[in-house]
Protein backbone atom coordinates (compact mmCIF):
# COMPACT_ATOMS: atom_id res chain seq x y z
CA UNK A 1 0.00 0.00 0.00
CA UNK A 2 2.86 2.43 1.20
CA UNK A 3 4.40 1.62 -2.33
CA UNK A 4 1.61 2.05 -4.29
CA UNK A 5 1.10 5.87 -2.64
CA UNK A 6 4.78 6.55 -3.45
CA UNK A 7 4.39 5.21 -6.97
CA UNK A 8 1.25 7.28 -7.19
CA UNK A 9 3.40 10.63 -5.96
CA UNK A 10 5.92 9.74 -8.22
CA UNK A 11 3.73 10.18 -11.47
CA UNK A 12 2.16 13.13 -9.84
CA UNK A 13 5.55 15.14 -9.55
CA UNK A 14 6.57 14.18 -12.99
CA UNK A 15 3.26 14.70 -14.47
CA UNK A 16 3.34 18.57 -12.91
CA UNK A 17 7.26 19.01 -14.29
CA UNK A 18 6.19 17.85 -17.61
CA UNK A 19 3.34 20.69 -17.15
CA UNK A 20 5.80 23.09 -16.56
CA UNK A 21 8.20 22.47 -19.43
CA UNK A 22 5.00 21.98 -22.21
CA UNK A 23 3.25 25.20 -21.44
CA UNK A 24 5.38 27.86 -23.40
CA UNK A 25 4.82 24.94 -25.90
CA UNK A 26 0.69 24.99 -25.48
CA UNK A 27 0.73 29.05 -25.69
CA UNK A 28 2.87 28.76 -28.72
CA UNK A 29 0.57 26.58 -30.61
CA UNK A 30 -3.14 27.51 -29.12
CA UNK A 31 -1.91 31.42 -30.44
CA UNK A 32 -0.66 30.30 -33.79
CA UNK A 33 -3.29 28.42 -34.60
CA UNK A 34 -6.18 31.15 -33.69
CA UNK A 35 -7.53 33.14 -36.77
CA UNK A 36 -6.71 36.78 -36.03
CA UNK A 37 -10.20 37.91 -34.95
CA UNK A 38 -9.64 35.24 -32.35
CA UNK A 39 -6.28 36.95 -30.80
CA UNK A 40 -7.12 38.70 -27.87
CA UNK A 41 -4.89 38.68 -24.51
CA UNK A 42 -7.66 38.32 -22.55
CA UNK A 43 -8.30 35.07 -23.56
CA UNK A 44 -4.48 33.92 -24.24
CA UNK A 45 -5.05 30.92 -22.63
CA UNK A 46 -8.28 29.55 -24.80
CA UNK A 47 -7.92 26.63 -27.62
CA UNK A 48 -8.69 27.94 -30.67
CA UNK A 49 -11.84 27.73 -32.15
CA UNK A 50 -10.69 25.64 -35.59
CA UNK A 51 -7.06 25.54 -36.90
CA UNK A 52 -5.92 28.73 -38.71
CA UNK A 53 -2.91 29.03 -40.39
CA UNK A 54 -3.07 32.84 -40.40
CA UNK A 55 -0.42 33.66 -37.33
CA UNK A 56 2.16 31.21 -39.42
CA UNK A 57 1.49 32.32 -43.07
CA UNK A 58 2.08 36.10 -42.21
CA UNK A 59 5.17 35.00 -39.80
CA UNK A 60 6.72 33.52 -42.26
CA UNK A 61 6.05 36.51 -44.80
CA UNK A 62 8.19 38.06 -42.57
CA UNK A 63 11.09 35.76 -41.72
CA UNK A 64 11.36 33.96 -45.00
CA UNK A 65 14.58 36.03 -45.75
CA UNK A 66 16.00 35.71 -42.61
CA UNK A 67 15.31 31.45 -42.12
CA UNK A 68 17.09 31.00 -45.55
CA UNK A 69 20.35 33.28 -44.65
CA UNK A 70 20.13 30.98 -41.41
CA UNK A 71 20.16 27.72 -43.53
CA UNK A 72 22.63 28.47 -45.55
CA UNK A 73 25.13 29.97 -42.52
CA UNK A 74 24.21 27.13 -40.54
CA UNK A 75 24.64 24.38 -43.07
CA UNK A 76 28.51 25.78 -44.20
CA UNK A 77 29.25 26.76 -40.76
CA UNK A 78 28.32 23.05 -39.55
CA UNK A 79 30.04 21.20 -42.19
CA UNK A 80 33.31 23.31 -42.20
CA UNK A 81 33.26 22.89 -38.24
CA UNK A 82 32.86 19.50 -39.01
CA UNK A 83 35.63 18.86 -40.98
CA UNK A 84 38.21 20.76 -39.03
CA UNK A 85 37.41 19.52 -35.48
CA UNK A 86 37.39 15.76 -37.13
CA UNK A 87 41.08 16.75 -38.34
CA UNK A 88 42.10 18.24 -35.23
CA UNK A 89 40.54 15.57 -33.29
CA UNK A 90 42.87 12.93 -35.31
CA UNK A 91 46.49 14.96 -34.76
CA UNK A 92 45.63 15.51 -31.09
CA UNK A 93 44.31 12.26 -30.39
CA UNK A 94 46.77 9.94 -32.46
CA UNK A 95 50.01 12.23 -33.42
CA UNK A 96 50.59 14.21 -30.14
CA UNK A 97 53.62 16.03 -30.54
CA UNK A 98 55.30 17.71 -27.16
CA UNK A 99 53.06 20.22 -25.95
CA UNK A 100 50.17 18.59 -27.30
CA UNK A 101 47.74 18.57 -24.30
CA UNK A 102 48.32 21.49 -23.19
CA UNK A 103 47.87 23.45 -26.50
CA UNK A 104 44.71 21.24 -26.48
CA UNK A 105 43.91 22.93 -22.54
CA UNK A 106 44.37 26.75 -23.66
CA UNK A 107 42.06 26.32 -27.18
CA UNK A 108 39.47 25.03 -24.97
CA UNK A 109 39.62 27.64 -22.85
CA UNK A 110 38.53 29.86 -26.22
CA UNK A 111 35.28 27.23 -25.32
CA UNK A 112 34.45 29.15 -22.25
CA UNK A 113 34.77 33.01 -22.46
CA UNK A 114 32.29 35.22 -22.86
CA UNK A 115 32.26 36.29 -25.96
CA UNK A 116 31.62 40.04 -24.62
CA UNK A 117 35.38 39.82 -24.17
CA UNK A 118 36.50 39.40 -27.73
CA UNK A 119 33.58 41.57 -29.68
CA UNK A 120 35.05 44.81 -30.06
CA UNK A 121 37.71 43.48 -31.60
CA UNK A 122 36.08 40.99 -33.75
CA UNK A 123 34.25 43.81 -34.86
CA UNK A 124 37.30 46.26 -36.08
CA UNK A 125 39.44 43.08 -37.84
CA UNK A 126 36.07 41.99 -39.58
CA UNK A 127 35.78 45.51 -40.87
CA UNK A 128 39.38 45.26 -42.11
CA UNK A 129 38.84 41.94 -44.11
CA UNK A 130 35.80 43.65 -45.42
CA UNK A 131 33.88 40.59 -44.20
CA UNK A 132 31.93 42.82 -41.60
CA UNK A 133 28.24 42.88 -42.39
CA UNK A 134 28.43 39.76 -44.33
CA UNK A 135 27.13 36.57 -43.83
CA UNK A 136 30.23 34.53 -45.25
CA UNK A 137 31.74 37.17 -42.20
CA UNK A 138 29.36 35.34 -39.74
CA UNK A 139 30.24 31.90 -40.76
CA UNK A 140 34.03 32.23 -40.21
CA UNK A 141 32.93 33.52 -36.90
CA UNK A 142 31.52 30.23 -36.12
CA UNK A 143 34.00 28.13 -37.63
CA UNK A 144 36.73 29.81 -35.18
CA UNK A 145 34.67 30.16 -32.35
CA UNK A 146 33.60 25.90 -33.03
CA UNK A 147 36.70 24.78 -32.97
CA UNK A 148 37.07 24.24 -29.07
CA UNK A 149 33.85 22.07 -29.14
CA UNK A 150 34.67 19.98 -32.48
CA UNK A 151 38.23 19.50 -31.77
CA UNK A 152 37.06 18.59 -28.03
CA UNK A 153 34.56 15.88 -29.10
CA UNK A 154 36.80 14.15 -32.05
CA UNK A 155 39.59 14.29 -29.87
CA UNK A 156 37.34 12.46 -27.00
CA UNK A 157 35.70 9.99 -29.47
CA UNK A 158 38.74 9.19 -31.47
CA UNK A 159 40.82 8.46 -28.52
CA UNK A 160 38.08 5.99 -26.92
CA UNK A 161 36.89 4.26 -30.59
CA UNK A 162 40.06 3.96 -32.30
CA UNK A 163 42.97 2.04 -30.50
CA UNK A 164 46.45 3.22 -31.06
CA UNK A 165 47.26 -0.12 -32.19
CA UNK A 166 45.27 0.03 -34.97
CA UNK A 167 47.10 3.28 -36.53
CA UNK A 168 50.65 2.10 -35.43
CA UNK A 169 49.70 -0.99 -37.68
CA UNK A 170 47.96 1.20 -40.61
CA UNK A 171 51.68 3.10 -40.59
CA UNK A 172 53.20 -0.48 -40.72
CA UNK A 173 51.67 -1.23 -43.50
CA UNK A 174 53.10 1.70 -45.51
CA UNK A 175 50.03 4.77 -45.01
CA UNK A 176 51.33 8.03 -44.44
CA UNK A 177 49.30 10.76 -41.91
CA UNK A 178 46.63 11.64 -44.08
CA UNK A 179 45.95 8.08 -45.59
CA UNK A 180 45.61 7.13 -41.98
CA UNK A 181 42.94 9.84 -41.48
CA UNK A 182 40.66 8.91 -45.27
CA UNK A 183 40.95 5.13 -44.79
CA UNK A 184 41.20 4.45 -40.64
CA UNK A 185 39.57 7.38 -38.92
CA UNK A 186 36.97 8.50 -41.31
CA UNK A 187 35.62 5.66 -42.04
CA UNK A 188 34.93 5.14 -38.19
CA UNK A 189 33.96 8.36 -37.66
CA UNK A 190 30.66 8.60 -38.84
CA UNK A 191 28.79 9.17 -35.48
CA UNK A 192 31.38 11.69 -34.26
CA UNK A 193 30.18 13.79 -37.14
CA UNK A 194 26.71 12.83 -36.07
CA UNK A 195 27.06 14.67 -32.58
CA UNK A 196 29.70 17.26 -33.99
CA UNK A 197 27.38 18.41 -36.76
CA UNK A 198 23.95 18.36 -34.48
CA UNK A 199 25.99 20.33 -32.12
CA UNK A 200 26.90 22.57 -34.44
CA UNK A 201 23.64 22.55 -36.36
CA UNK A 202 22.14 23.76 -33.39
CA UNK A 203 24.62 26.23 -31.45
CA UNK A 204 24.66 28.25 -34.94
CA UNK A 205 21.12 28.34 -35.46
CA UNK A 206 20.60 29.71 -32.16
CA UNK A 207 22.92 32.15 -31.47
CA UNK A 208 22.24 35.80 -31.38
CA UNK A 209 25.40 37.98 -30.17
CA UNK A 210 27.51 37.39 -33.15
CA UNK A 211 24.82 37.61 -35.41
CA UNK A 212 23.17 40.85 -33.89
CA UNK A 213 26.40 42.53 -33.83
CA UNK A 214 27.96 41.32 -37.25
CA UNK A 215 25.51 41.03 -39.84
CA UNK A 216 23.52 43.68 -41.44
CA UNK A 217 19.59 43.59 -41.35
CA UNK A 218 19.83 42.12 -45.52
CA UNK A 219 21.69 38.55 -43.58
CA UNK A 220 20.17 38.82 -40.22
CA UNK A 221 19.65 34.88 -39.29
CA UNK A 222 16.22 33.95 -38.01
CA UNK A 223 17.13 34.76 -34.00
CA UNK A 224 17.47 38.59 -34.72
CA UNK A 225 14.75 38.91 -37.33
CA UNK A 226 12.50 37.46 -34.47
CA UNK A 227 14.33 39.61 -31.90
CA UNK A 228 13.71 42.87 -33.59
CA UNK A 229 9.81 41.59 -34.93
CA UNK A 230 9.78 41.13 -30.87
CA UNK A 231 10.93 44.84 -30.48
CA UNK A 232 8.74 46.34 -32.57
CA UNK A 233 5.45 48.03 -31.67
CA UNK A 234 3.53 47.19 -34.82
CA UNK A 235 3.86 43.36 -34.89
CA UNK A 236 1.10 41.78 -32.79
CA UNK A 237 2.15 39.28 -30.38
CA UNK A 238 0.26 36.73 -32.50
CA UNK A 239 2.64 36.63 -35.48
CA UNK A 240 5.76 36.67 -32.98
CA UNK A 241 4.49 33.45 -31.34
CA UNK A 242 4.20 32.07 -34.68
CA UNK A 243 7.58 33.73 -35.66
CA UNK A 244 8.92 32.25 -32.96
CA UNK A 245 7.65 28.23 -33.60
CA UNK A 246 9.09 28.43 -36.87
CA UNK A 247 12.16 29.62 -35.78
CA UNK A 248 12.55 26.98 -33.11
CA UNK A 249 11.24 24.11 -35.58
CA UNK A 250 14.24 23.18 -37.33
CA UNK A 251 16.31 22.47 -33.93
CA UNK A 252 13.38 20.99 -32.39
CA UNK A 253 13.22 18.45 -35.06
CA UNK A 254 16.39 17.70 -35.10
CA UNK A 255 16.08 17.38 -31.45
CA UNK A 256 13.22 14.94 -31.89
CA UNK A 257 14.60 12.96 -34.37
CA UNK A 258 18.13 12.44 -33.19
CA UNK A 259 18.12 13.19 -29.55
CA UNK A 260 20.22 10.63 -28.68
CA UNK A 261 23.21 12.30 -30.51
CA UNK A 262 22.23 15.42 -28.85
CA UNK A 263 22.43 14.38 -25.27
CA UNK A 264 25.72 13.00 -26.43
CA UNK A 265 27.36 16.52 -27.75
CA UNK A 266 25.90 18.20 -24.33
CA UNK A 267 27.44 15.57 -22.42
CA UNK A 268 30.69 16.09 -24.19
CA UNK A 269 30.80 19.80 -23.33
CA UNK A 270 30.24 19.30 -19.60
CA UNK A 271 32.25 15.86 -18.39
CA UNK A 272 35.51 16.05 -20.47
CA UNK A 273 35.43 12.78 -21.95
CA UNK B 1 62.20 9.97 -42.25
CA UNK B 2 58.89 8.96 -43.15
CA UNK B 3 57.71 9.02 -39.18
CA UNK B 4 59.44 12.86 -39.20
CA UNK B 5 57.57 14.11 -42.42
CA UNK B 6 54.18 12.64 -40.63
CA UNK B 7 55.32 14.76 -37.52
CA UNK B 8 55.85 17.77 -39.04
CA UNK B 9 52.58 17.26 -41.52
CA UNK B 10 50.56 16.72 -38.12
CA UNK B 11 52.24 20.15 -37.06
CA UNK B 12 51.12 21.72 -39.99
CA UNK B 13 47.83 20.78 -40.44
CA UNK B 14 46.86 21.67 -36.72
CA UNK B 15 48.59 25.03 -37.06
CA UNK B 16 45.46 27.14 -38.90
CA UNK B 17 43.83 26.09 -36.24
CA UNK B 18 46.07 27.12 -33.63
CA UNK B 19 47.04 30.29 -34.96
CA UNK B 20 43.07 31.21 -35.14
CA UNK B 21 42.32 30.65 -31.23
CA UNK B 22 45.79 32.64 -30.55
CA UNK B 23 44.40 35.37 -32.72
CA UNK B 24 40.47 35.63 -32.38
CA UNK B 25 40.62 34.70 -28.76
CA UNK B 26 43.98 35.37 -26.93
CA UNK B 27 45.01 38.22 -28.74
CA UNK B 28 41.69 39.92 -29.06
CA UNK B 29 41.47 39.64 -25.31
CA UNK B 30 44.66 41.19 -25.16
CA UNK B 31 43.24 43.74 -27.49
CA UNK B 32 40.16 44.38 -25.58
CA UNK B 33 41.97 44.77 -22.72
CA UNK B 34 44.21 47.70 -24.26
CA UNK B 35 40.85 49.09 -25.05
CA UNK B 36 39.45 49.33 -21.62
CA UNK B 37 42.24 51.54 -19.97
CA UNK B 38 41.96 53.84 -22.95
CA UNK B 39 39.82 57.13 -24.04
CA UNK B 40 37.75 54.99 -27.19
CA UNK B 41 34.66 57.10 -27.50
CA UNK B 42 33.00 57.03 -31.38
CA UNK B 43 33.54 55.01 -34.57
CA UNK B 44 37.33 55.41 -34.77
CA UNK B 45 39.55 53.97 -32.45
CA UNK B 46 41.79 56.42 -30.03
CA UNK B 47 43.82 54.24 -27.80
CA UNK B 48 45.20 57.46 -25.90
CA UNK B 49 45.92 55.61 -22.11
CA UNK B 50 43.48 56.67 -19.52
CA UNK B 51 45.07 54.33 -16.60
CA UNK B 52 41.37 52.69 -15.03
CA UNK B 53 39.23 55.55 -15.29
CA UNK B 54 36.71 53.29 -17.18
CA UNK B 55 36.66 50.80 -13.98
CA UNK B 56 36.16 53.55 -11.48
CA UNK B 57 33.47 55.54 -13.50
CA UNK B 58 31.56 52.06 -13.88
CA UNK B 59 31.89 51.11 -10.30
CA UNK B 60 30.50 54.38 -9.72
CA UNK B 61 27.68 54.05 -12.23
CA UNK B 62 24.17 53.55 -10.60
CA UNK B 63 23.47 51.12 -13.79
CA UNK B 64 26.66 48.96 -12.99
CA UNK B 65 25.70 49.24 -9.89
CA UNK B 66 22.15 47.12 -10.69
CA UNK B 67 23.87 44.79 -12.77
CA UNK B 68 26.29 43.62 -10.38
CA UNK B 69 23.83 43.09 -7.40
CA UNK B 70 21.50 41.37 -10.52
CA UNK B 71 24.19 39.43 -11.83
CA UNK B 72 24.68 37.80 -7.97
CA UNK B 73 20.88 37.62 -7.14
CA UNK B 74 20.55 36.00 -10.62
CA UNK B 75 23.52 33.68 -10.54
CA UNK B 76 22.12 32.03 -6.66
CA UNK B 77 19.00 31.50 -7.54
CA UNK B 78 19.24 30.14 -11.16
CA UNK B 79 22.25 27.78 -10.11
CA UNK B 80 19.94 26.90 -6.85
CA UNK B 81 16.88 26.24 -8.84
CA UNK B 82 18.45 24.45 -11.62
CA UNK B 83 20.41 22.30 -9.30
CA UNK B 84 17.73 21.31 -7.19
CA UNK B 85 15.08 20.33 -10.11
CA UNK B 86 17.55 18.75 -12.07
CA UNK B 87 18.91 16.21 -9.26
CA UNK B 88 14.22 15.76 -8.19
CA UNK B 89 14.09 14.94 -11.68
CA UNK B 90 17.04 12.84 -12.40
CA UNK B 91 16.06 10.85 -8.70
CA UNK B 92 12.18 10.50 -10.22
CA UNK B 93 13.58 9.33 -13.61
CA UNK B 94 15.95 6.77 -11.38
CA UNK B 95 13.01 5.07 -10.47
CA UNK B 96 12.36 4.10 -13.28
CA UNK B 97 8.69 4.84 -14.12
CA UNK B 98 6.97 4.11 -17.22
CA UNK B 99 7.69 6.50 -20.23
CA UNK B 100 10.77 7.37 -18.87
CA UNK B 101 12.08 8.16 -22.29
CA UNK B 102 9.34 10.05 -23.00
CA UNK B 103 9.58 12.40 -19.61
CA UNK B 104 13.58 12.81 -20.17
CA UNK B 105 12.54 14.20 -23.70
CA UNK B 106 10.03 16.61 -22.68
CA UNK B 107 12.09 17.82 -19.69
CA UNK B 108 15.36 18.57 -22.13
CA UNK B 109 13.86 19.30 -24.99
CA UNK B 110 14.07 23.16 -24.19
CA UNK B 111 17.51 22.89 -24.36
CA UNK B 112 17.52 22.45 -28.29
CA UNK B 113 15.93 26.17 -28.68
CA UNK B 114 17.53 29.43 -28.53
CA UNK B 115 17.50 31.75 -25.56
CA UNK B 116 15.81 34.55 -28.49
CA UNK B 117 12.64 32.42 -29.12
CA UNK B 118 12.30 30.91 -24.85
CA UNK B 119 12.95 34.62 -24.83
CA UNK B 120 9.56 35.54 -27.11
CA UNK B 121 7.50 33.23 -25.51
CA UNK B 122 8.03 33.78 -21.84
CA UNK B 123 7.97 37.64 -22.41
CA UNK B 124 4.16 37.51 -22.96
CA UNK B 125 3.96 34.73 -20.31
CA UNK B 126 5.51 37.02 -17.53
CA UNK B 127 3.35 40.38 -18.94
CA UNK B 128 4.02 42.37 -16.54
CA UNK B 129 0.49 44.50 -16.61
CA UNK B 130 -1.29 43.95 -13.13
CA UNK B 131 -4.46 45.86 -13.73
CA UNK B 132 -7.61 43.40 -13.81
CA UNK B 133 -8.94 44.48 -17.24
CA UNK B 134 -4.86 44.39 -19.27
CA UNK B 135 -3.55 40.98 -17.72
CA UNK B 136 -2.35 38.38 -19.79
CA UNK B 137 -0.10 35.30 -19.99
CA UNK B 138 0.44 34.06 -15.75
CA UNK B 139 -1.38 36.90 -14.68
CA UNK B 140 -4.16 35.88 -16.12
CA UNK B 141 -3.68 32.59 -15.12
CA UNK B 142 -3.64 33.17 -12.02
CA UNK B 143 -6.24 35.43 -11.66
CA UNK B 144 -8.65 32.48 -13.47
CA UNK B 145 -7.74 29.85 -10.85
CA UNK B 146 -8.56 32.82 -8.16
CA UNK B 147 -4.86 33.10 -7.26
CA UNK B 148 -4.73 36.74 -7.28
CA UNK B 149 -1.92 36.93 -4.94
CA UNK B 150 0.41 35.27 -7.25
CA UNK B 151 0.20 38.35 -9.81
CA UNK B 152 3.39 39.93 -10.37
CA UNK B 153 4.78 42.75 -11.96
CA UNK B 154 8.06 40.22 -13.10
CA UNK B 155 10.91 41.47 -15.12
CA UNK B 156 9.88 45.02 -13.97
CA UNK B 157 9.27 44.87 -10.22
CA UNK B 158 12.12 47.49 -9.03
CA UNK B 159 13.69 45.21 -6.62
CA UNK B 160 13.30 41.63 -7.74
CA UNK B 161 12.98 42.07 -11.18
CA UNK B 162 15.61 39.59 -11.98
CA UNK B 163 14.42 37.02 -10.57
CA UNK B 164 11.47 37.07 -13.06
CA UNK B 165 14.56 36.04 -15.52
CA UNK B 166 15.77 32.95 -13.61
CA UNK B 167 11.83 31.39 -14.39
CA UNK B 168 12.87 30.91 -18.24
CA UNK B 169 16.14 30.57 -17.61
CA UNK B 170 15.77 27.45 -15.13
CA UNK B 171 13.11 26.37 -18.04
CA UNK B 172 15.48 26.33 -20.84
CA UNK B 173 18.74 24.66 -18.34
CA UNK B 174 17.11 22.40 -15.65
CA UNK B 175 16.71 19.64 -17.83
CA UNK B 176 20.53 19.53 -18.72
CA UNK B 177 21.17 19.88 -15.42
CA UNK B 178 18.79 16.41 -14.95
CA UNK B 179 20.31 15.05 -17.69
CA UNK B 180 24.04 15.51 -16.04
CA UNK B 181 22.53 14.15 -12.54
CA UNK B 182 21.24 11.14 -14.56
CA UNK B 183 23.89 9.72 -16.11
CA UNK B 184 25.68 10.58 -12.71
CA UNK B 185 22.75 8.32 -11.08
CA UNK B 186 23.13 5.70 -13.66
CA UNK B 187 27.33 4.87 -13.75
CA UNK B 188 26.53 3.98 -9.64
CA UNK B 189 27.00 0.28 -9.58
CA UNK B 190 24.15 -1.31 -8.75
CA UNK B 191 25.60 -3.49 -6.67
CA UNK B 192 26.60 -1.13 -4.41
CA UNK B 193 22.96 -0.50 -3.67
CA UNK B 194 21.86 -3.85 -3.40
CA UNK B 195 24.69 -4.65 -0.68
CA UNK B 196 23.09 -1.46 1.08
CA UNK B 197 19.99 -2.99 0.92
CA UNK B 198 20.66 -6.37 1.94
CA UNK B 199 22.63 -4.90 4.91
CA UNK B 200 18.80 -3.22 5.66
CA UNK B 201 19.22 0.86 4.89
CA UNK B 202 16.16 2.21 3.79
CA UNK B 203 15.59 4.10 -0.23
CA UNK B 204 16.31 7.15 1.28
CA UNK B 205 19.79 6.30 3.35
CA UNK B 206 21.03 4.41 0.24
CA UNK B 207 20.52 7.89 -1.46
CA UNK B 208 21.48 10.10 1.20
CA UNK B 209 24.69 8.17 2.40
CA UNK B 210 25.98 6.26 -0.84
CA UNK B 211 24.22 7.74 -4.10
CA UNK B 212 24.31 11.16 -3.35
CA UNK B 213 28.12 12.06 -1.87
CA UNK B 214 28.98 9.93 -5.65
CA UNK B 215 27.22 13.11 -7.74
CA UNK B 216 29.77 15.40 -6.17
CA UNK B 217 31.99 15.44 -9.48
CA UNK B 218 28.27 15.76 -11.63
CA UNK B 219 27.58 18.76 -9.38
CA UNK B 220 30.81 20.79 -9.71
CA UNK B 221 29.94 20.59 -13.57
CA UNK B 222 26.82 21.60 -13.40
CA UNK B 223 28.30 24.71 -11.34
CA UNK B 224 30.95 25.37 -14.18
CA UNK B 225 28.68 25.27 -16.68
CA UNK B 226 24.78 27.23 -15.24
CA UNK B 227 27.62 29.49 -13.18
CA UNK B 228 29.59 30.61 -16.84
CA UNK B 229 25.79 30.93 -18.58
CA UNK B 230 24.76 33.06 -15.95
CA UNK B 231 27.18 35.39 -15.67
CA UNK B 232 27.80 35.91 -19.46
CA UNK B 233 23.81 36.09 -20.08
CA UNK B 234 22.68 38.42 -22.56
CA UNK B 235 20.07 36.52 -25.08
CA UNK B 236 17.38 35.97 -22.75
CA UNK B 237 17.72 39.29 -21.06
CA UNK B 238 17.61 40.82 -24.29
CA UNK B 239 14.61 39.29 -25.82
CA UNK B 240 12.70 39.74 -22.57
CA UNK B 241 13.09 42.91 -21.86
CA UNK B 242 14.69 44.52 -24.69
CA UNK B 243 16.47 47.45 -22.80
CA UNK B 244 16.66 45.81 -19.41
CA UNK B 245 13.08 46.48 -17.65
CA UNK B 246 12.17 49.45 -15.68
CA UNK B 247 14.45 51.15 -14.74
CA UNK B 248 17.34 48.82 -15.42
CA UNK B 249 15.62 46.16 -13.26
CA UNK B 250 16.24 43.21 -15.29
CA UNK B 251 19.68 44.51 -16.39
CA UNK B 252 22.40 42.41 -16.37
CA UNK B 253 26.62 43.08 -17.32
CA UNK B 254 26.50 42.06 -21.31
CA UNK B 255 23.26 44.20 -21.88
CA UNK B 256 25.23 46.97 -20.17
CA UNK B 257 28.21 46.03 -22.31
CA UNK B 258 26.05 46.03 -25.22
CA UNK B 259 24.26 48.76 -25.35
CA UNK B 260 27.43 50.89 -24.23
CA UNK B 261 29.53 49.86 -26.83
CA UNK B 262 27.85 49.19 -29.88
CA UNK B 263 24.69 51.68 -29.56
CA UNK B 264 26.29 54.67 -27.47
CA UNK B 265 29.90 54.26 -28.85
CA UNK B 266 31.51 54.09 -25.77
CA UNK B 267 33.92 51.92 -26.87
CA UNK B 268 36.54 51.90 -23.76
CA UNK B 269 34.07 51.86 -21.03
CA UNK B 270 32.25 48.83 -22.96
CA UNK B 271 35.54 47.06 -23.09
CA UNK B 272 36.42 47.57 -19.65
CA UNK B 273 32.99 45.85 -19.09
CA UNK B 274 33.70 42.86 -20.79
CA UNK B 275 37.15 42.60 -18.75
CA UNK B 276 35.15 42.25 -15.69
CA UNK B 277 32.59 39.55 -17.04
CA UNK B 278 35.83 37.78 -18.72
CA UNK B 279 37.62 38.05 -15.35
CA UNK B 280 34.51 36.35 -12.96
CA UNK B 281 34.24 33.63 -15.83
CA UNK B 282 37.79 33.21 -15.78
CA UNK B 283 37.99 32.92 -11.35
CA UNK B 284 35.24 30.33 -12.28
CA UNK B 285 36.70 28.25 -15.24
CA UNK B 286 40.90 28.46 -15.10
CA UNK B 287 41.01 26.42 -11.74
CA UNK B 288 38.44 23.53 -13.39
CA UNK B 289 40.36 23.54 -16.86
CA UNK B 290 43.95 23.23 -14.75
CA UNK B 291 42.67 20.59 -12.61
CA UNK B 292 40.46 18.78 -15.84
CA UNK B 293 44.15 18.74 -17.51
CA UNK B 294 45.99 17.81 -14.57
CA UNK B 295 43.86 14.69 -14.25
CA UNK B 296 44.13 14.09 -17.43
CA UNK B 297 48.20 13.97 -17.21
CA UNK B 298 48.09 11.44 -14.11
CA UNK B 299 45.76 9.01 -15.97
Amino acid sequence: MKQRIARVFLYVLLVGAAVFYLTPIYVLLVTGFKSFQEVNLATMWALPSGVYLDNFAAAFVKLAPNLSNSLSLTVAGTIISAFLGSLNGYVLSKWKFRGADALFTAMLFGMFIPYQSILIPLVRFMQTIGLYGRLWGLVLVHVIYGIPMTTLIFRNYYATVVPNEMVEAAHMDGADLLGIYRHVMLPLAIPGFVVVMIWQFTSIWNEFLFAVTLTSPRYWPVTVALQNLAGSQIVEWNVQMAGAFLAALPTLLVYIFMSRFFLRGLMAGALKG
Amino acid sequence: MRIRKDRLLAVVLISPSVLAIAIFVYAFIAWTMRASVSAWKGLLPDYTFVGLTNFVTLFRNPRFQIDMRNTGIFTVLFLATCLAIGLVLAVLLDQRPKGEAVFRNVYLFPMAISFIVTGVVWRWLLNPATSVERLSGLNLLFHQAGLDFLISQWYTHSRLGIAAIVIPATWQMSGFTMALYLAGLRSVPDELREAARVDGASEWQIYRYIVLPMLNAVTLSAIIMLGHTSLKIFDLVMAITQEGGKGFSADVPAMNMWYTAFRALRFGQGAAIAIIILVSVAVLIVPYLVYTFRTEVEQ
